[in-house]
Parts: C-alpha cells; sequence; structure tokens
C-alpha cells in the first residue's frame, strides 16, 4: 500500500511556482495597513451598533427627522465624493512622476476635507446651540459618538495629508514617500465608504419618520 | 509506468511573474468608480428627500441596498480590491472582517430588541419601586 502510494508520487510530475514578486518594493505595508483598516472598521461595526440599538431612544428630546438637514448632508457627502477622485489624481500623478501635479491634487483633496470637516463643526455647533447635545439623549449620545469618531479620522487623515505634502516637498517621490502615500490614500478611500454608512444609516434613515 | 525519466528530469521550475500594477487605477478606473458613486449616492437622498415611497420601511431597503452597493464599487475602483492582490490577503482580511461585523451588527439589533420580552417578568408595583 505505502510502496504504491510512493510510486504514483515518483510518476506525478513536480512542479515548483516560484513566485517572483517584483514591482511592490513596500513589501508587507500594504497588507500591513490593510490589516489595519479592517481593524478601524470594527470599531466603527460597534459604534453603528451601538447607534443602531439606541438610535431611538429620544428620551423625548427631538429626533433625527427634528433634527437633520439632508441637504447640508449632502453638500457633506459630495464635498467626501469629491475629494476621493482628486486623491485618486495625485495617485494617478505619483506614478507618472509628476509632483506639482500631485502636490496640486494633494492640496485639492485636502480643501475639500477641511471643507467637510467645517461643515460637520457646523452642523455640530448648530445641534447643541440648540440644545441638542451629546447628553440629551441616548440617540445623541451614540449619534454623536459615531459622527464624531468619523470626522475624528478625516481630522487626522488631514494633519497626515499636510505631513506627507511637506515630505514630498522636501524630498520629492521617492520610494518611501510613494508607500507613505498610498497608505493614505487607502484610509482616504476607507473614510468615504464608512461615511456611506453613516449618510445611509444616520442621516438618511434618521430622516424617515 | 515504462521508461521513466529520472527525478530530476520530471521537475519544473515555472516562474510566475506577478504582474499586478501596485494597487493602482486607471483614470478611467476613477472616473468611472465616481459616476457610479454619485449615481449611487443621488438616489438614495431623492427617495427619501422628495419622499417617493409612502412607506418608510421600503425606502430603507432601498437605500440600504443603494448603501451597499456603493460600498462594493469604492471597494473596487478606489481601494482596487480584487482576489490576487498581496496574494490574496487582503480578501481575506475583508471577508473575516465582514464575517465580524456582520455578527457585530446583527447579534447586537437582534439580542437588544428581543431585551423587553427576554426580561424577568416585572410588576409595576416592582416597576415603581426600582432604585
Amino acid at each position: 500500500m505505502a510502496q504504491s502510494h510512493i510510486a504514483a508520487a515518483d510518476d506525478a510530475e513536480l512542479h515548483f511556482y516560484v513566485a517572483d514578486e517584483h514591482g511592490h518594493a513596500e513589501g508587507g505595508t500594504m497588507l500591513g495597513f490593510w490589516l489595519y483598516l479592517m481593524s478601524d472598521c470594527l470599531i466603527f461595526a460597534i459604534l453603528f451598533a451601538t447607534y443602531g440599538v439606541l438610535g431611538r431612544n429620544y428620551a423625548a428630546g427631538p429626533s433625527g427627522a427634528d433634527l437633520f438637514d439632508l441637504k447640508l448632508v449632502a453638500v457633506n457627502t459630495s464635498m467626501l465624493l469629491f475629494s476621493s477622485i482628486t486623491y485618486g489624481f495625485a495617485m494617478l500623478e505619483m506614478e507618472k512622476g509628476d509632483q506639482r501635479m500631485t502636490q496640486r491634487w494633494l492640496a485639492v483633496t485636502g480643501a475639500f476635507g477641511l471643507c467637510f470637516i467645517g461643515l460637520e463643526l457646523y452642523e455640530f455647533a448648530h445641534l447643541i446651540h440648540e440644545g441638542a447635545t451629546p447628553q440629551r439623549s441616548a440617540f445623541l449620545s451614540s449619534f454623536f459618538t459615531l459622527v464624531g469618531t468619523h470626522g475624528l479620522h478625516v481630522t487626522f487623515g488631514l494633519i497626515w495629508l499636510v505631513t506627507l505634502m511637506v515630505q514630498v516637498h522636501q524630498r520629492g517621490l521617492i520610494q518611501a514617500n510613494r508607500r507613505r502615500l498610498m497608505c493614505l490614500s487607502m484610509f482616504w478611500h476607507f473614510l468615504d465608504v464608512i461615511w456611506i454608512g453613516v449618510f445611509t444609516f444616520v442621516y438618511l434613515m434618521g430622516s424617515l419618520s | 509506468m515504462s521508461a521513466r525519466a529520472p527525478v530530476s528530469e520530471q521537475v519544473h521550475v515555472e516562474v510566475v511573474h506577478d504582474h499586478h500594477e501596485a494597487g493602482h487605477g486607471s483614470r478611467k478606473a476613477y472616473i468611472t468608480g465616481f459616476v457610479l458613486s454619485v449615481i449611487l449616492t443621488a438616489i438614495p437622498f431623492w427617495l427619501v428627500m422628495a419622499k417617493v415611497f409612502p412607506d418608510p420601511r421600503v425606502t430603507s431597503f432601498v437605500i440600504m441596498a443603494f448603501a451597499v452597493a456603493q460600498i462594493v464599487v469604492h471597494m473596487v475602483y478606489f481601494l482596487h480590491m480584487n482576489a490576487r492582490s498581496e496574494g490574496g490577503w487582503t480578501m481575506m482580511a475583508l471577508i473575516f472582517t465582514i464575517v465580524l461585523v456582520v455578527i457585530a451588527l446583527s447579534g447586537s439589533l437582534w439580542v437588544m430588541y428581543h431585551l423587553n420580552t427576554n426580561m424577568m417578568p416585572m410588576s409595576p408595583g416592582d416597576m415603581r419601586n426600582m432604585p
């Protein structure tokens, strides 16, 4: 029995595949950063679950339908979407090695990101001014936590963006800077994916009576 | 079975070049993703703002479907997800994360939705004397 098995193994042609992974010198950084994003995704999943459970507990306070201004949210969403496509253009210019155009598209991305944060802060200030503070009800606590965490991520993304623009300005599009820009690209697009969940579950579904 | 060549001659070494362009899309892919995203964003906003469906539950399901579609569009066109990048490990990590997210979300909602029915019965008198 064992002998026939060995003979069969001899017969079978042995193939060795040597996967030669040239062309991405970033090593495991992209995979590692992807794993970080997935863990970040879990943080948002828990915040979404919290909002899903508490999002209808108004404590006789205002509901989403009373508070949300969908036109403002639509403008905010478009800001983030525009920043995603402009970051994509920055990556394409980086591939071509055009440092000046890369920097320009990064600056445009940063401007859209700033508009997003500005509009969100305006919305928060407006809500708090109306008395819809995080302390008012479980709905508002979970709302501010979820949307605030996303906003905080975008803020840190902006700080990262400015840091990278300075680094690209100082050292050019060297391999290390390309790797960093690709990580931020994933981070930025990932935040846009989270925002899809936020505007759908929080704003649009919250505005349905 | 007959006249076998020595094992060493049967060994084939194939060098597989990994020709994925290190996670970048083309201009066309970005534009396609952007246009699809705009459409998939505009329709749910229109559905809610113009109150197209009289039943809010119908609207909820439809806008959730649009959200899932848009997340897939972002993953494919902006994050360049495919089954080959990093030897398939990004896809594995993504699938694992989706499983965890679905368990966390559906589990939380399911448990908390039924919490009231699953609690020990309590009389209104007991309720009033709660600390």
